[in-house]
């Protein structure tokens, strides 16, 4: 078995000159002013860290975690509940839910995002159906109701997955020995369900929230590029006004701030790991 | 020897993949990179036919992704199409190679007028491709004004139904004629005004969109739409389907009026059938069959003459055919230089509110 880690080298080679190069390589221009295709040349600056700190990039960077803080609170507020259906239904059926959650993820996110605004837009779908039904139109798109909707949809797969896996591994004589002892559902669920599922929850939590707090795309194209998101700023800085250096502040800072969380976020899925193999020792 | 072992695997490994990706061999390789939907396809078949050359063809979508890969190295095209500003930026930057006009003897065609411009005022680097304007994609039975001014893109009865062109140097090239300024300036106090205007329309702006815009105006979902006036044509020139209450007002005001050009960046490893493949564009049967299926007026000559008598309405059209006063009162944009930036800056600060 020891010998297969051979086969590991030229991952790590790979990984090193197309990962951790580029990584070396951002932080070098976000430090730095100049010609970017002229590395000699290249002098030491902190300006395109102060220039995030202009209030309009503040605005930004904030406008993006709320953003993602809230499409990751729906998608564990929607995708709780449908873990539990699916580990609780008969494997039969299990399978195909399972089908329907992983299939649209097979397609594009940007395809999907597209159909999204054909069904969203103002003589779209949904408001064609509301005609058809006598409803009042909506207006979501474009809009931030509409970005939402659209980072959820994109997410929810992320959330629900982990935290399924988790439920579908609980011993049912947990539960049994729950009701034995006379506690109702809902004890049960938050005495003996809820801690046991903590560590689904809270990857499921990361999984959703750093794709979404680094987005980009959706909030142009189903809000109308009216609310920018950090991805953009990082996306219109290579790919429009050539700045890379500033480009790069931004993009160590989105970095440093996904770190942050998912300290955060791992250090809470720890205490919940020792709480619980607290309770089992008693 | 399991270190030797190890080596030759990571390098054997690494080999391959090197090798897969580049596909080296030693034949002609032209690697074109154009804006997407820009040329008939079936023109790349039969010049490989004529010459046994092979094309590797790619798109981009915008002048700066298209400047930004070339920027950044690491891949070599031997023809590139930049519009005008870009053009000048790219001689700035020493990023293009003179032209052989010996080996572009079709160049005859074109016509004087698309010559020694002021983005290539030699015209040492470049020949123009196609040509056009921007202006406001509208639907017929959302829209009761005349779509002949800028103000209208400023309109509050139109409220939530305006789209505006994603691109700095649209929008507030838009903002500037407006005001009645150069679609260029470099006159801080006119763009600051320029800015103004820009996010006072914001809250009547729907969303600021690229492509989309097309798309949308066709589907309803929004009135009016700052645009290329390609796009006009596009749905024009449509046989599928009928979008005959879709029409394009250019501004009284003038506009920008663009040229996108055929460039040969330095880096390019096959210069002569890079020009070939120039002059094989300039050819007046090829120019007229790639001008019909894009749909944009040719500035070939003998190929214009043509598309005139096999599509005289087209010359009816603004979007297609502008009036000579429009076109005098329009710019070419420049490149900003320095200011390239402030303009990015300005803009930033319209789309964060």
């Amino acid at each position: 078995m020891k010998r297969m880690k051979i086969l590991a080298y030229p991952y790590s080679v790979w990984m090193a000159i197309f990962i951790v190069v580029p990584i070396l390589l951002v932080l070098l221009y976000s430090l730095t002013e100049g010609d970017i295709r002229n590395l000699a040349e290249l002098r030491f600056s902190t300006q395109s860290y102060e220039r995030v700190l202009e209030p309009i990039y503040l605005k930004v960077i904030v406008n993006s975690f709320i953003l993602a803080t809230l499409s990751t609170l729906f998608c564990l507020l929607l995708g709780y509940p449908v873990a539990m259906i699916v580990a609780r239904s008969n494997p039969k059926v299990r399978g195909m839910l399972l089908m329907f959650l992983i299939v649209p993820m097979w397609m594009n996110f940007l395809l999907r995002t597209y159909a999204w605004m054909s069904i969203l837009s103002p003589n779209g779908f949904l408001n064609r159906l509301m005609d058809l039904l006598g409803l009042p139109r909506l207006e979501i798109m474009p809009g931030k109701t509409a970005v939402l909707l659209g980072m959820i949809y994109n997410f929810l797969p992320f959330m629900i997955l982990p935290i399924y896996t988790v439920l579908s591994k609980i011993d049912k004589q947990f539960l049994e020995a729950a009701n034995d002892l006379g506690a109702n559902n809902m004890r049960t669920f938050f005495k003996i369900i809820l801690p046991l599922s903590i560590p689904g929850v809270v990857s499921g939590i990361t999984m959703v929230f750093l794709p979404a707090v680094s987005t980009f795309v959706i909030s142009g194209l189903l809000g109308g590029g009216k609310t920018p998101l950090i991805g953009d700023l990082i996306e219109h800085q290579f790919m429009w006004e050539g700045n890379w250096h500033f480009g790069s502040s931004l993009s160590i800072i989105l970095m440093v701030m996904i770190l942050i969380s998912m300290a955060i976020m791992s250090r809470i899925d720890r205490n919940g790991q020792q709480e619980k193999n607290g309770q089992s020792k008693v | 020897m399991k270190r030797i072992l190890v080596s030759v695997f990571t390098v054997v490994v690494l080999l391959t993949m090197a090798l897969t990706m580049s596909g080296c061999g030693n034949k002609v390789v032209l690697n074109v990179f154009n804006w997407g939907e820009y040329m008939d396809k079936s023109l790349l078949d039969q010049f490989e036919e004529q010459t046994g050359i092979t094309i590797n063809y790619k798109t981009y979508d915008t002048n700066e992704t298209m400047l930004a890969k070339l920027e950044a190295g690491g891949s070599s095209y031997d023809v590139v199409f930049p519009s005008d500003y870009a053009v000048s930026e790219m001689i700035r930057k020493d990023m293009l190679l003179p032209l052989d006009f010996e080996n572009i003897p079709n160049f005859k065609y074109v016509d004087d007028r698309f010559k020694n411009l002021e983005y290539d005022p030699e015209n040492k680097y470049s020949v123009p491709y196609f040509w056009g304007t921007i202006g406001i994609l509208y639907n017929e039975d959302m829209v009761d004004d005349p779509v002949d001014n800028w103000d209208i893109l400023w309109n509050p009865k139109y409220a939530g139904r305006i789209l505006m062109k994603k691109d700095v140097r649209d929008a507030m090239g838009a903002s500037l004629k407006r005001l009645g300024y150069s679609m260029n300036s470099t006159n801080d106090e006119e763009l600051r005004q320029a800015q103004e205007a820009l996010i006072e329309q914001r809250k009547l702006v729907a969303g600021y969109y690229g492509d989309e815009i097309k798309d949308l105006i066709a589907n309803g979902d929004a009135a009016m739409g700052l645009t290329y006036s390609g796009d006009f044509m596009e749905l024009y020139w449509d046989e599928d389907a009928d979008f005959s209450h879709i029409s394009f007002g250019v501004p009284r005001e003038g506009t920008n009026l663009w040229f996108d050009t055929v460039v040969i960046p330095k880096g390019c490893k096959y210069k002569k059938e890079a020009e070939m493949f120039i002059n094989f564009l300039l050819d007046p049967d090829v120019a007229y069959q790639n001008a019909m299926t894009i749909g944009y007026p040719s500035p070939n000559t003998v190929a214009l003459d043509r598309m005139r008598q096999e599509e005289p309405e087209a010359f009816e059209l603004e979007a297609f055919w502008p009036d000579d006063e429009i076109i005098e009162r329009s710019d070419v944009y420049v490149d900003l230089g320095e200011y390239k930036s402030i303009y990015n800056q300005l803009w930033t600060e319209v789309l964060v509110d």
